[in-house]
């Protein structure tokens, strides 16, 4: 038998080759450099790696070739495994953006008296002798930058997919890093383990249905491929059970991964238990993955079967938006109320995903729902990654203070963290002049040439729903006397690692929302998926 | 043929009702680890009748897939074992609203 080799095109998918390079020197630096130096090399590495991906992003994206008639750019590589086109160029700048946010907040030291946010050692019980040892020796989990690097390859990796099987094993990738993530906070330990068990079950089930979802699929197509998929849609065949079967299990996993109801119990929980540097990154960076896929499978492989998926979609849509926007106002935990809000965030996604694909269909000025996703992703990004950001330099005696009654009146003792906290606030609640606006904006006005204004109609609903429980937090933080004798949480100092996020997370969202032009430019130039 | 994919999405519903029914989490991850090997049977009985490999390839990742899920899962529920001195799911109940 001829073996044949395959042939891979390093130069286009050198991105995700630096990430997963850099990530496996990170287990290699973990065995061979000496512990005190470990924490320094670790996060360099990381960010090295992160800002080449991204410098090698830029790079692959400004020389791709036009294919076929010109309405997409890029190429199919790796024997049809990985797709490089527009949108997948796009939403890797993006992924790395916040990754590079992410270490820098994983890296931060200086809130909690120069110990690191994860646990000394995750091996020792919650309270024993041997964590008080593991804290008072000064060690930390330095593994966390490798494994945050893993989850960013699957990330990347997940919306470039090109097949079936390449998309299973990108969600893995990025899913068994984030589990671990999760368990390792240094403070509330219990919590963070319940959430790394209850995202451990919740994902490993889901991916259970994604996987069969796969097999169903596959056997009404007869390949994995996505192009193979379209074209046996487009032809039909008697076994359409086994496609619509295969097109919901898999949206049951996909579903899950970006936290639309009814697969939304997990966030909450996970959001709140786990570090908040942790959810600061996941919270960004899984959703805009997990919709770059959601994207593709959709448009792509079953986009010719449009009529017997949008329905379900525009159920979902509805009812995630709802439950997000309704059930965040009765949280009293800001970790809990911002997981909310991005559960609604996910409605609001989902509703840009029904609008018009298809660019000759539209009038000239007017985005196409795959470039209305991709600009909401990049608004809400930021907002989320900032908001979890300051969350983390909130506290009081026990480290971070995420309760409600404890963030009373904190615009009186530190207008400006509060201040630009309630200015995230206002940018997810969608008020002009914030970016928030401008992504509503887009993804509303592609649902509504589409037809769906029903799901529109819900969707500014809960948006007037969503603005109650926003602004009922920024009166608490300004106008709401605290008690006497009440406990409360104060701004510590950070380093400029977090300060600097926060900060460059505050200017994205307000250059965003006044002049959204660029970026808006930019996400019309990507061009359509290729196949 | 269709036997096969029969019987896969039978014990793909064992493996999905265990999930939902049972409280020990070991057994929860092991009805889990029963979701991807029906899944695998149905892979590799619809590559059979497409007569063509993919299926068969996909479930090899599929078993690479899952090996590296219990060392993360086993790990997570080993922690919470050692805190909590139990693996039942519903002892786990500290984040809700």
């Amino acid at each position: 038998m001829d073996f044949i080799k395959p042939t891979i095109e390093y130069a286009e998918l050198s991105p995700l080759f630096i990430i997963f390079g850099a990530a496996i020197l990170g287990v290699v630096v973990e065995a061979f450099v000496a512990r005190p130096r470990r924490h320094v090399v670790q996060v360099s590495l990381a960010a090295a790696g992160v800002v080449g991906a991204f410098v090698a992003t830029v790079l692959v994206g400004l020389n791709l070739d036009e294919v076929g008639d010109g309405a997409g750019r890029g190429l199919v590589g790796a024997e049809g495994s990985v797709v490089v086109d527009g949108p997948a160029v796009y939403l890797w700048g993006l992924i790395l953006v916040f990754a590079l946010a992410g270490v820098a907040l994983f890296a931060e030291r200086k809130l909690d008296a120069g110990l690191p946010v994860f646990a000394g050692q995750a091996a020792a019980m919650p309270g024993s002798e041997g964590e008080r040892e593991a804290a008072n020796a000064g060690l930390a989990h330095t593994e966390v930058y490798p494994l945050v690097l893993f989850a960013v390859g699957g990330m990347m990796l997940f919306p470039a997919s090109g097949d079936l099987l390449t998309m299973f094993v990108a969600l893995e990738v990025l899913s068994l890093p984030l589990y671990l993530l999760c368990g390792l906070a240094r403070r509330r330990r219990l919590l963070s383990q319940e959430a790394a068990l209850k995202y451990f079950l919740l994902g490993a089930f889901s991916s259970g249905f994604f996987l069969y979802g796969v097999a169903l699929v596959y056997g009404y197509a007869g390949s994995m491929g996505f192009e193979a998929i379209h074209t046996a849609v487009l032809n039909g065949s008697d076994n359409r059970s086994l496609l619509l079967l295969g097109i919901g299990m898999l949206s049951v996993g996909l579903l899950f991964k970006v936290g639309a109801a009814p697969f939304q119990a997990w966030t909450p929980d996970v959001y709140q238990g786990a570090p908040t540097a942790v959810t600061a990154f996941m919270s960004a960076a899984t959703k805009i993955a997990a919709f770059g896929a959601i994207l593709r499978l959709y448009y792509v492989a079953f986009g010719a079967d449009r009529w017997d998926w949008q329905p379900m979609m525009w159920a979902v849509a509805i009812l995630t938006m709802l439950v997000g926007a309704v059930v965040a106002c009765v949280q009293g935990d800001v970790k809990r109320m911002l997981a909310y809000s991005s559960v609604a965030h996910t409605g609001f996604l989902l509703t840009g995903v029904l609008g018009v694909q298809a660019a000759s269909e539209l009038a000239d000025g007017q985005v196409t729902s795959l470039q209305a996703v991709l600009f909401y992703l990049t608004t809400y990004g930021f907002a989320i990654v900032g908001a979890f950001a300051i969350v983390t330099m909130v506290r009081d005696a026990n480290g971070e203070a995420p309760s409600f009654a404890r963030w009373t009146g904190l615009g009186r003792r530190s207008p400006v963290v509060a201040g630009v906290f309630a200015y995230f606030l206002l940018s997810m609640a969608g008020i002009p002049l914030t970016s928030g606006f401008i992504g509503k904006w887009a993804v509303f006005t592609v649902a509504m040439s589409a037809g769906a204004w029903p799901v529109v109609l819900v969707a500014i609903a809960s948006s007037i729903i969503a603005i109650y429980f926003y602004i009922r937090y920024i009166r608490l933080m300004f106008f709401t006397e605290p008690e006497p004798d009440q406990v409360l949480a104060t701004v510590a100092t950070p380093s400029p690692l977090t300060s600097v996020t926060v900060a460059f997370c505050a200017v994205a969202t307000l250059v965003l929302g006044v002049v959204p032009g660029p970026v808006l430019d930019l996400a019309a130039q990507v061009g359509d998926f290729i196949r | 043929m269709t036997e096969y994919v029969v019987l896969s999405s039978i014990l793909f519903t064992i493996g999905a009702v265990g999930v939902l029914v049972r409280r020990n989490a070991i057994v929860v991850f092991m009805c889990v680890e029963l979701m991807l090997n029906a899944s695998n049977l149905a892979l590799v009985a619809f590559a059979k009748q497409h007569g063509n490999l993919e299926g068969q390839v996909a479930a090899f990742f599929v078993m690479v897939v899952a090996a590296a899920e219990v060392v993360v899962g086993l790990a997570i529920i080993m922690t919470i074992f050692r805190s909590r001195r139990s693996a039942s799911v519903d002892d786990a109940s500290l984040l809700k609203f």
